[in-house]
């Protein structure tokens, strides 16, 4: 086996069916919502799952929906995870070790249903005064950190000494990305803003303000994965992946090896190209991670999209916008979209519908599509490319 | 310790011990590689340069320049009375970086201008810990 390229495809995906504020479901449920609504999607006999990969128990899930897989992946790196399930899942299919694999996410992030704890970004929650040995406890958390609204965004000062990017192209990112949300009933925001609007908005930790910051939210989402020929018997359309790429960088945010660049965002997307055998020229339609409005400007870098230092007037001049030349984040994203805690399953959501063409705010003509995760605040990274091109051989 | 002190508490362990131990007498220690001679942070058992486990801990001069930063208006509990605040990483003299608080001048963008000088200074919350925060030099 050489590459994964054209070794399996994504025949089933949905979200859950309600999303936004869903008080009266557990994360569980919601997990079982999404997979019951992706395995519809597609129409398979759910006896033909037999692989599972999940962040919650693969168990409590497999035994819920009756099934006993024959492989698992239980892989959690925050938000990418799924992103690394799919690749995982590829694998699996390819090697032989199952056939057709769900992965299924969901967060009671807003509500917390059944949840021991506050509220994600609910700084009110997190409990004073405790004692920890952890790194993050013993070199992080005694300077009042609260999560990742005062973490995940502490290169970006640097980044901006460094690049000359300004608060005016760092506010340009939920401006562009709310012209997309405009269009998607789905979206939990979906007026127009300005970069006034932006910075009229309350400070939530500087240089970042509340429209500058990911919605807490509720939902999930599953995915139904076989073999590439196996995907041809199914109704829907297949989404073919072409490439795929993992890889991990700091636990702690403060100890990236360089703060204004991530290593994992680079090592993960250089090998889900190469693996591909698609250019950045043959990219239509681009999901970058965004809990906040700094990283599709990491991401547009690290990618290879744009040189270093391009990726706050690129945004700015509306190339990922509707009617750009590189549309990114086309359900208006975390910023305005949905997000739960966990949202690269919403970002893999988003680039299957571009593929199969069946998009809120469809984009013309899409064939390929990348699609970027990133995990924790930094700490992990997954990048996927999906193409709806049939193999050529 | 003051009864009012309400923050988070580092609990050392067997690879930060020393680095703790110095801070409660208000030296910033780091450790250095003897193989490769690399001065990292955080602690660790082996260098991440080389994965030598010959490694000596040193004492820093305590200086260091500011990285880059963030200001937070919505504090943690404990943090109350310091919002809005500055949550700092310090680029220090000997090489790596590390997070802190920024002390002894009021917190806004206008004072906090990246590359500016600080010194370390230690803040005594109870008897055994000293945390290390950075003002300017």
């Amino acid at each position: 086996m050489d590459s994964l390229r054209y070794k399996a495809a994504i025949v089933g995906a949905s979200e859950t069916t309600e999303l936004g504020s869903i008080p009266d479901k557990t994360a569980f449920q919601l997990h079982v919502d999404a997979a019951v609504n992706a395995i519809k999607d597609c129409e398979i006999d759910k006896n033909e799952i037999d692989g599972i990969a999940t962040t919650m128990n693969p168990a409590a899930l497999a035994h819920y929906l009756g099934i006993v897989p024959r492989w698992i992946d239980n892989t959690q790196v925050g938000g990418t995870s799924f992103l690394v399930h799919v690749r995982h899942a590829v694998a699996a299919i390819a090697s032989g070790l199952c056939e057709t694999v769900l992965v299924a996410m969901a967060e009671s992030g807003r509500n917390r249903v059944g949840e021991q704890t506050g509220r994600i970004g609910d700084v009110s929650s997190m409990s004073g005064g405790r004692r920890d040995s952890s790194f993050p406890g013993q070199f992080e958390s005694i300077y009042g950190v609260a999560g990742p609204t005062t973490q995940f965004g502490m290169g970006v000062l640097r980044y901006m000494q460094e690049t000359g990017l300004t608060h005016e192209q760092l506010a340009s990112v939920p401006v562009a990305q709310r012209k997309w949300a405009n269009k998607v009933p789905r979206a939990m925001y979906g007026d127009i803003i300005s970069v006034q609007d932006v910075f009229d908005s309350r400070m939530i930790c500087y240089p970042f303000h509340l429209l500058e910051c990911c919605l807490v939210t509720d939902g999930g989402g599953a995915l139904i994965i076989t073999s590439s020929d196996r995907a041809k018997s199914f109704p829907t359309k297949p989404v073919y992946i072409l490439g795929t790429g993992e890889s991990v960088e700091s636990p702690i945010v403060s100890q990236m090896y360089d703060m204004t660049s991530s290593a994992a965002f680079k090592t993960s997307s250089k090998k889900a190209f190469e693996e591909s055998g698609v250019t950045h020229n043959d990219i239509d339609h681009l999901m970058i991670y965004d809990a906040f409005a700094h990283l599709p400007i990491y991401g547009l870098e690290d990618l290879g999209f744009v040189k270093r230092g391009e990726a706050g007037s690129y945004i700015e001049e509306g190339n990922t916008s509707p009617g750009g030349k590189l549309p990114m984040n086309t359900n208006g994203g975390g910023l305005s979209y949905t997000h739960s805690g966990m949202y690269g399953m919403y970002a893999i959501q988003e680039s299957v519908r571009q593929v199969r063409g069946e998009a809120a705010h469809q984009v013309d003509g899409v064939k390929t599509s990348f699609c970027q995760g990133v995990g924790g605040m930094f700490m992990a990274a997954g990048s996927l490319v999906f193409t709806n091109e049939e193999p050529h051989t | 310790m003051s009864a009012s002190y309400n923050k988070p508490i580092p609990v050392p362990t067997p690879e930060s011990d020393v680095f703790w131990e110095k801070a409660k007498k208000h030296e910033l220690w780091i450790q250095r590689c003897l193989s490769c001679d690399n001065p990292f942070f955080y602690p660790r058992m082996n260098c991440p340069n080389c994965l030598s486990d010959k490694l000596e801990w040193f004492k820093t001069a305590g200086l260091g320049t500011l990285y880059s930063y963030m200001i937070n208006h919505r504090p943690v509990p404990g943090f109350e009375e310091d919002a809005p605040y500055a949550i700092a990483i310090i680029q220090l003299e000997e090489g790596p970086r590390m997070m802190t608080n920024i002390v002894g001048i009021e917190n806004t963008p206008e004072n906090l201008v990246l590359d500016m000088k600080l010194k370390v200074v230690f803040e005594d919350i109870d008897d055994d810990i000293a945390i290390p925060k950075w003002e300017p030099a």
